[in-house]
């Protein structure tokens, strides 16, 4: 194949030309700009896997100093908050039924007469499992503090020192919040769907106003028209990326460790490859509303669900797991993460970077490729 | 002789079953003003997108500046300027914008701008209009504006589908004019259009009807062509009048125009005085008789309905 001789002239004209049409164009404007600001804050802000406050009743059967003891070890931890204290047992249920509490503790009588005694004493943590999740996370917390209270009422009882005492320290996510996690993996989406959503309107609309039909009788050769057409919003995509960088930092107080060059480097790749596949799309279906939703469709459920920031990819059935290989957000969070966390450099990311420029790759050559100067 | 500026050599294109253009042979001389005329339906808008090379024959082939559409569509891109039937411009881009969007795809020279700028502006008067969307013009002046991009660069070749379309009279009147001033500058115009008084127009005419060349001549020589005189009659009853003029010997066409119908007889002299007594008698009213020159509308018909 004879390579084109591309004009740089022509090229920058369709992009100024598409830059201007952006600029009048306030539905545009919206979802290049507020649309991933308003995904950002809404995301940051309701996925969260932090559990922290759990409403916790507490029914004390046996009144003594050691399950006051117990009690306490609960309200210390800083995951739970007492709301109530219940004196008959049947009082429990309506307030697990209405959702008044999470977890319940129940400590028999004869608690403290058991421990002194050395026998093993039990208590019964009853959890409203409608939310597994939290649920879970609950029984986990609950179970690691009865774990440590029995510990310490142990070595009491033998006079000793613990044997092994766990010294645990994390990496990347000091504090563990989960918005350290989701924050940057979000910036992968949003930049997924908004790119492969405005370009998806470009060559459409061209289609649907009659437009197309002069251009293409131009001279005007069709990789010009792909690559200027996707300019601006390449502009826009790396504006938005530096946009959600900052409100990451502001507003979430999220670690930026790595190259901002990098990232911007390897952002304009993953750029390039969704714009390229939400021009693809458009050019295919020439129509604005089809083009859209398609668009949406391809690339907002697999970047949030099979990519990994929200479920662990790992726990997944073997046909989903083959699939989000195929799944360019799910590179692209991995290269979020590591930069913004870990700060570590190419190095590290070289797979990532190489699924970076496939992605970009494959995105512009099926954007040329569906592109035709021809009616039907 | 010279090589013709765009030669059709049994242009086809089919859609599934239909022929919207039908094995279209003929040749338009560099430098004249070429009307393809017909209905809607004809298969106007297909020939011209054919020869622009946005659309594919399914068979024959057309030489347009010596270039195969078929075979190098985008070579006569660079020959031609086209003007589709629907508004092509962008109409979120002012005036200015969108001719300097086609002067930057055809590359013109930037030290040629100014006076092409200014020329273009003098012939469709919207220099004042610069700063206007396209949107916000009127029908005329849109269509000026499509004349302006595809004057931006210098064509050899002009093609332009129905450009009046939906125009008002004194914008028609303008339009034609510039384009009478293109063909003074050597350009060649092929102009397709519904309205058979601008193919009157034109150096040379096609009649095109169902996919199909049915005439192809100087308007006046297919209009010399028509056998037989032309009467004009207004009748008080036009519709019952036709049918019954159709069903007279003597009368060899009658059609149809408006409030008045054009009947064709072999020799007014031998053939009126009966038919004009067989109206009457079927108590058909005559308002108004007089002889007329045939138009391009009467051989349409001749042709359209033998």
């Amino acid at each position: 194949m004879k390579l084109p001789t591309l004009s740089p002239r022509r090229l920058l004209a369709i992009g100024r030309k598409e830059a201007l049409q952006l600029r009048r164009d306030p539905r545009s404007l919206v979802m290049a700009f507020a649309y991933p600001a308003l995904m950002i804050v809404f995301f940051g802000y309701v996925i969260t896997f932090d559990i922290r406050d759990i409403n916790l009743a507490v029914l004390d059967q046996d009144r003594t100093p050691r399950s006051r003891e117990l009690v306490e070890a609960f309200q210390a931890a800083g995951y739970f908050r007492v709301t109530e204290r219940l004196s008959r047992y049947q009082d429990l249920q309506p307030l697990l039924d209405r959702g008044a509490v999470r977890l319940a503790l129940v400590i028999p009588p004869g608690f403290q007469r058991d421990l002194a005694a050395g026998r093993p004493a039990a208590v019964q943590a009853l959890v409203d499992g409608a939310d597994a999740n939290t649920a879970a996370i609950a029984l986990n917390y609950a179970g690691a503090i009865v774990t440590a209270y029995s510990a310490r009422v142990a070595l009491r009882a033998a006079q000793q020192r613990a044997p092994v005492v766990p010294q645990s320290r994390v990496w990347y996510n000091e504090t563990l919040e989960s918005s350290n996690m989701i924050v940057p993996g979000l910036v992968a989406v949003i930049m997924m769907v908004i790119a492969a959503m405005l370009s998806a309107l470009t060559v459409a609309r061209e289609w649907e106003r009659g437009t197309m039909e002069q251009l293409a009788a131009t001279p005007v050769h069709r990789v010009e028209v792909i690559l200027g057409k996707l300019l601006p919003y390449l502009g826009i995509g790396l504006v938005d990326v530096v946009a959600a960088v900052l409100v990451g930092q502001l507003l979430f107080q999220v670690p930026f460790r790595g190259s901002p060059v990098l990232l911007i480097g390897l952002a304009t790749l993953f750029l390039i490859g969704a714009l390229g596949l939400g021009i693809f799309i458009s050019a295919a279906v020439k129509s604005q509303l089809l083009a859209t939703q398609t668009s949406l469709l391809a690339t907002y459920l697999p970047s949030l669900l099979l990519s990994g920031l929200i479920f662990d990819l790992a726990s997944m059935p073997l046909v989903l797991r083959l699939i989000s290989h195929l799944v360019p957000a799910r590179y692209f969070i991995v290269v979020l993460r590591g930069i913004f966390l870990k700060g570590v450099g190419v190095g590290v990311l070289w797979t990532q970077g190489l699924a970076m420029i496939a992605f970009a790759v494959v995105g512009l050559t099926l954007a040329v490729r569906s592109f035709r100067k021809e009616i039907a | 002789m010279t090589q013709p500026a765009i030669s059709l050599r049994g242009l086809t294109r089919r859609f599934g079953d239909l022929a919207a253009v039908d094995g279209l042979t003929f040749d338009v001389v560099p430098g004249e003003l070429f009307g393809l005329v017909g209905p809607d339906g004809a298969g106007k808008t297909t020939t011209l997108r054919m020869l622009a090379g946005v659309l594919r024959p399914t068979g024959g082939d057309a030489l347009v500046g010596g270039v195969s559409v078929a075979r190098d569509p985008e070579g006569v891109k660079h020959r031609i300027a086209y003007m589709s039937q629907r508004f092509g411009l962008y109409t979120d881009l002012t005036v200015r914008e969108n001719i300097d969007f086609y002067a930057d795809l055809y590359q013109v020279p930037d030290a040629e701008r100014p006076a092409r700028l200014e020329r273009l502006y003098r012939f469709s008067n919207l220099g004042s209009f610069e700063h206007r969307l396209a949107g916000q013009l009127s029908g005329g002046m849109k269509q000026k504006l499509g004349l302006c991009c595809a004057l931006v660069h210098h064509p050899e070749i002009l093609l332009l589908d129905e450009p009046t379309f939906g125009v008002d009279p004194i914008s028609r009147r303008d339009l034609w004019l510039i384009l009478h001033e293109m063909v003074a500058q050597g350009v060649t115009v092929f102009v397709s259009t519904s309205y058979l008084d601008e193919a009157e127009r034109c150096d040379h005419v096609a009649l095109l009807n169902r996919g199909k060349v049915i005439a192809l001549d100087r308007p006046a020589a297919l209009q010399d062509g028509l056998q037989g005189e032309m009467l004009a009659v207004r009748a008080s009853d036009g519709r019952r009048a036709l049918a019954l003029l159709r069903s007279l010997p003597g009368v060899r066409r009658a059609a149809l125009f408006g409030d008045t119908i054009h009947v064709t007889l072999g020799a007014r002299e031998r053939d009126w005085p009966g038919v004009r007594d067989a109206l009457e008698r079927a108590g058909v009213g005559l308002e108004a008789t007089h002889q007329i020159e045939p138009g391009l509308e009467d051989v349409f018909m001749e042709r359209v309905e033998p």
